[in-house]
């Protein structure tokens, strides 16, 4: 089912009550060619380029809950390319450009808003860093301006850059291919796509461990029984330490909470990001009109999806610094995520030791704007078994060789 | 936020502490060691999911270094 005008004006006309089934609801299959663990985003987008980009159709993804239902639900949606390091921003700005034609592509409208990001600086040290971020983003084509603080009031005029201040505003950036996208349209897009293509969305199914026979894993038992497949994509963000003790290896990664919350709907008066990474929080303004704002990660490991109010607390005095005109406005809910943090901040998209496991994970606190490019390079990993060539920077095996890659541009750190 | 017990202040605030997460076994200085040794040291962690015995500081306070086990599921604080 397509969703044209003429489709939506007819079944308005029905009251709504007319629309099939987005995906199908499969039975479990003793043997698969290969098997998904985890549908977020990551997952659905894998089995959607196995089906599509590999050919490879009898895939299972295999969730603990409902699809969408883990990190995916749960993000501030920000897409950008202003990364760090060369290869995340060769890897971040091709995932831009699958943004830009992804509702078209899977017939589904993400809501895909390019509306740009400014990111406040406020120390001489991180006025370097955005201009070497600049040339070498210009180097790569992606659009990323230095801009002075008048520049960027007239852009955010909510900014107030003349009272005093112990951290005055020194100069911005501009980024003005970063948008947002409606994240439940982005797991649902996937996975009604990946569906058409036959993939076996099967939910309600939590993997209790993964099965290997010598060196190469032959299946993963679940609360339905064992299930066959010589390849398996492991995309569970928090819970990947625990499937990897299943079999028997461990992984650099912490998982620690990160929350968000959203204000009372206003009327519009943010129409671009705003970062503000030396007091970490940034916020825009959602269709509803809500201001979506996050902060810092908690600071302990922990799988309980929730945190300590400081940092809400820290977050919202941080924004108040620089936009005195929130003051006033209430708070309407705060949720919080687990999240997968890599110790260098980059992901891991990567061969495990366990030949034919391959592992997607490590995405943190930026991995929503990754999920168009993750899929597309996790899926060509496990088809072809060698890393995609824009994702070689993520392999795991950079630690042994004494090579992490650090990024610093996480919400948790988003120096 | 979360009431952590200092064995010398008794509980505080969480925001006095800085956690330092899974303690790690300093590796023997004199043993042959390769990449894999000394990532499985540096980078990789148990992250355990339920009980966890972890390394807190009491940065804000008296600076005591010392070991609390907490549930990672629920954050409690095992005796
Ligand atoms: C508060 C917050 C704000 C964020 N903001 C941004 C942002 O602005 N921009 C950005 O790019 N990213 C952001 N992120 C990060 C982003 O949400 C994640 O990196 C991304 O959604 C990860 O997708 P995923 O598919 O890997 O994981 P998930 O969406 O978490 O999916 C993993 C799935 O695996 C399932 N699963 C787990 N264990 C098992 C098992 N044993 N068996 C079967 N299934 C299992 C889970 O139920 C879940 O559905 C944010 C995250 C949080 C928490
Ligand atoms: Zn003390």
């Amino acid at each position: 089912m397509d969703h044209s005008f003429l489709s939506i004006a007819r079944n308005a006309l029905s009251g709504h009550e007319g629309w099939p089934r987005a995906w199908r609801d499969p039975p479990l299959q003793p043997a698969y060619d290969a098997i998904v663990v985890g549908a977020g985003g990551h997952g659905l987008s894998t089995a959607y380029h196995l089906a599509r980009d590999h050919g490879i159709r009898r895939v299972a993804v295999l969730e603990k809950g409902w699809l969408g239902g883990g990190n995916t639900a749960r993000n501030t949606v920000t897409i950008r390319a202003n990364y760090l390091r060369e290869p995340s921003m060769r890897f971040y700005a091709a995932g831009i450009r699958m943004w830009e034609g992804l509702s078209r592509e899977l017939g589904y409208n993400v809501m895909f808003s390019q509306r740009g990001q400014v990111d406040l600086v406020q120390t001489w040290a991180k006025l370097r860093d955005v201009k070497r971020r600049q040339a070498s983003l210009r180097l790569l084509g992606v659009p990323f301006d230095v801009i002075t603080p008048r520049e960027a009031k007239a852009r955010v005029p909510l900014l107030e850059i003349d009272a005093p201040s112990r951290m005055p505003v020194l100069a911005a950036t501009w980024h003005p291919t970063a948008g947002v996208a409606r994240h439940d349209a982005v797991a649902w897009g996937y996975a009604r796509a990946a569906d058409a293509m036959g993939v076996d969305i099967v939910q309600d199914c939590p993997v209790a461990a993964i099965r290997r026979e010598g060196g190469r894993v032959v299946g993963v038992d679940t609360a339905r029984g064992f299930v066959a497949a010589p390849r398996v994509a492991l995309c569970v963000s928090a819970h990947a330490g625990v499937l990897a003790a299943t079999a028997g290896f461990r992984l650099p990664i912490e998982t620690v909470p990160l929350q968000a919350f959203v204000s009372e709907p206003l009327k519009p008066v943010l129409d671009t990001i705003v970062n503000i990474p030396h007091l970490a929080t940034y916020f825009s303004q959602s269709d509803k009109g809500e201001l979506v704002i996050g902060g810092g990660a908690d600071g302990y490991p922990s799988y309980a999806p929730r945190g300590s109010f400081h940092v809400v607390e820290e977050a919202v005095g941080a924004m108040l610094s620089l936009f005195p005109a929130l003051r006033r406005v209430r708070m309407l809910r705060q949720w919080a995520g687990s999240i997968d943090l890599c110790h260098d901040i980059t992901p891991l998209l990567s061969p495990s030791p366990v030949e034919g496991l391959h592992l997607s994970v490590g995405w943190g606190s930026g991995g929503f704007k990754a999920i168009p490019i993750g899929g597309k390079a996790l899926a060509h990993l496990v088809a072809t078994g060698t890393p995609h060539p824009l994702a070689e920077h993520l392999l795991l095996s950079r630690f042994e060789r004494g090579r992490p890659l650090f990024e610093t541009a996480g919400a948790s750190n988003r120096l | 936020m979360l009431s952590i017990t200092c064995p010398h202040c008794g509980p505080r605030a969480e925001v006095e502490f800085t956690c330092a997460g899974e303690p790690v076994r300093r590796p023997d200085a004199t043993a042959p060691m390769d990449g894999a040794a000394l990532a499985a040291i540096l980078y990789e962690r148990d992250n355990v999911r339920g009980p966890h015995e972890e390394l807190w500081w009491h940065r804000h306070g008296c600076r005591t270094w010392f070991r609390v086990v907490r549930d990672t599921r629920d954050n409690a604080v095992l005796p």
